[in-house]
């Protein structure tokens, strides 16, 4: 890219799009090298998620998607009761 | 008792066996006793780049195996005082050596040495178990590069569990007039990505490849940049404050108004 299409901000630096994709791997690949801390979160969220709803943990997941350009944290789980006044 | 370091990376390519070589000579140019040991069995490589592979006699392979002692298979650097080889073998595998023999050659090693510094082959398998498995600190080298920080994340992530955790980090070929105009990652970014110390930065130097043709590290080259920001890594290690380098080339005017008008970063 010349000094001009960046003194008109036409293209966002390499560096930059290195960066991003450099994060967004990262994500993944610390989250697959350390099975321990995804099973450590999902241990966690059914001990949350029970105090209100009686979900099915079994059938849960827990996983890391990519959506564009960003990493979601997405759980998938199945109600099996909502417990009555938890927060009456 | 020496010290011994181990320098890895995950990626190959990234300058391992250039860094042991200069540091190690820088070490041993201030005075050290400094054995290097290349752990890249089959594809051994620092021996070319000491310019020490026509001395060859015995390797890591026969020491391991009992052929010889270990004192029998180090090659000394008739160019400065201190400096040994201990070169690897040539027709094996990986799977010549296992840890335990590893960790007991460095142990012996480090009686008679300062430093002991064990060239890491490329990869996470069997080559790289061995060559942590008799080290006490590790140095990750990496290039301002996705591929080559991801792998360096990787052998991050493998080191936590050790005694090699935290390692020391060293980013080569670093190119400041590309940092500066966006096109390459920079020194924090590196630095912040893996979350490490910086035991240095080498510049990318047409003198290492030139140095490496005639097989002598780059650091008795005075006017080599990399050269002397390898000899800044060795004061370091050996407990000095020596601020990172100056790389940036002073600019001058064209630089100041790109700078006043915010168009490098
Ligand atoms: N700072 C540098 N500037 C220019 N070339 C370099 C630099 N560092 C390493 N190289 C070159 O890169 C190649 C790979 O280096 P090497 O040390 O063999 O890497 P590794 O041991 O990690 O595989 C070699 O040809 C070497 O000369
Ligand atoms: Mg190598």
């Amino acid at each position: 890219m010349g000094f001009w299409d960046r003194l008109f901000g036409k293209e966002t630096p390499s560096k930059e799009i290195a960066k991003e994709r450099l994060r967004l791997v990262l994500i993944h690949d610390r989250a697959a090298v350390s099975p321990s801390l995804m099973e450590a979160l999902r241990d966690e969220i059914i001990t949350v998620v029970n105090k209100y709803i009686e979900v099915d943990e079994r059938s849960m997941t827990v996983d890391l998607k990519t959506v564009d350009s960003s990493v979601a944290l997405v759980a998938s789980i199945p109600v099996r009761n909502v417990r009555r006044g938890r927060l009456a | 008792m020496g010290e011994v370091y181990v320098v890895t990376s995950g990626k190959g390519g990234v300058g391992k066996t250039t860094t042991v070589a200069n540091i190690g000579t820088a070490l041993a140019m201030c005075g050290n006793k400094v054995a290097l040991v290349d752990a890249d069995i089959g594809l051994r490589n620092l021996d070319v780049v000491m310019g020490l592979e026509n001395r060859i006699v015995y390797d890591l392979v026969d020491v391991v195996e009992g052929f010889c002692k270990v004192k029998h298979a180090l090659i000394k650097d008739k160019r400065v005082e201190g400096l040994y080889l201990l070169p690897a073998a040539q027709t094996r595998d990986k799977s010549a050596v296992n840890p335990a023999q590893m960790k007991e050659v460095c142990e012996q090693l480090s009686q008679d040495f300062d430093f002991v510094i064990v060239d890491c082959p490329a990869g996470i398998e069997q080559g790289f178990r061995n060559a942590i498995a008799g080290a006490e600190k590790a140095i990750v080298v990496t290039t301002p590069e996705v591929s080559a920080v991801r792998d360096a994340d990787r052998v991050i992530g493998l080191l936590q569990p050790t005694n090699l955790y935290p390692p020391y980090l060293v980013i080569n070929r670093y190119k400041p007039q590309m940092a500066r105009r966006g096109d390459m990652l920079d020194v924090s970014d590196v630095q912040s990505t893996l979350a490490l110390d910086v035991l240095g930065v080498i510049p990318d130097d047409e003198a290492i490849v030139v140095t490496t043709n005639k097989g002598e590290p780059a650091v008795f080259k005075n006017n080599s940049k990399a050269g002397q920001a390898f000899r800044n890594i060795a004061r370091r290690i050996l407990g000095e404050e020596v601020p990172l380098m100056e790389l940036e080339p002073s600019d001058g005017l064209l630089g100041l108004f790109k700078r006043i008008v915010g168009l490098s970063r």
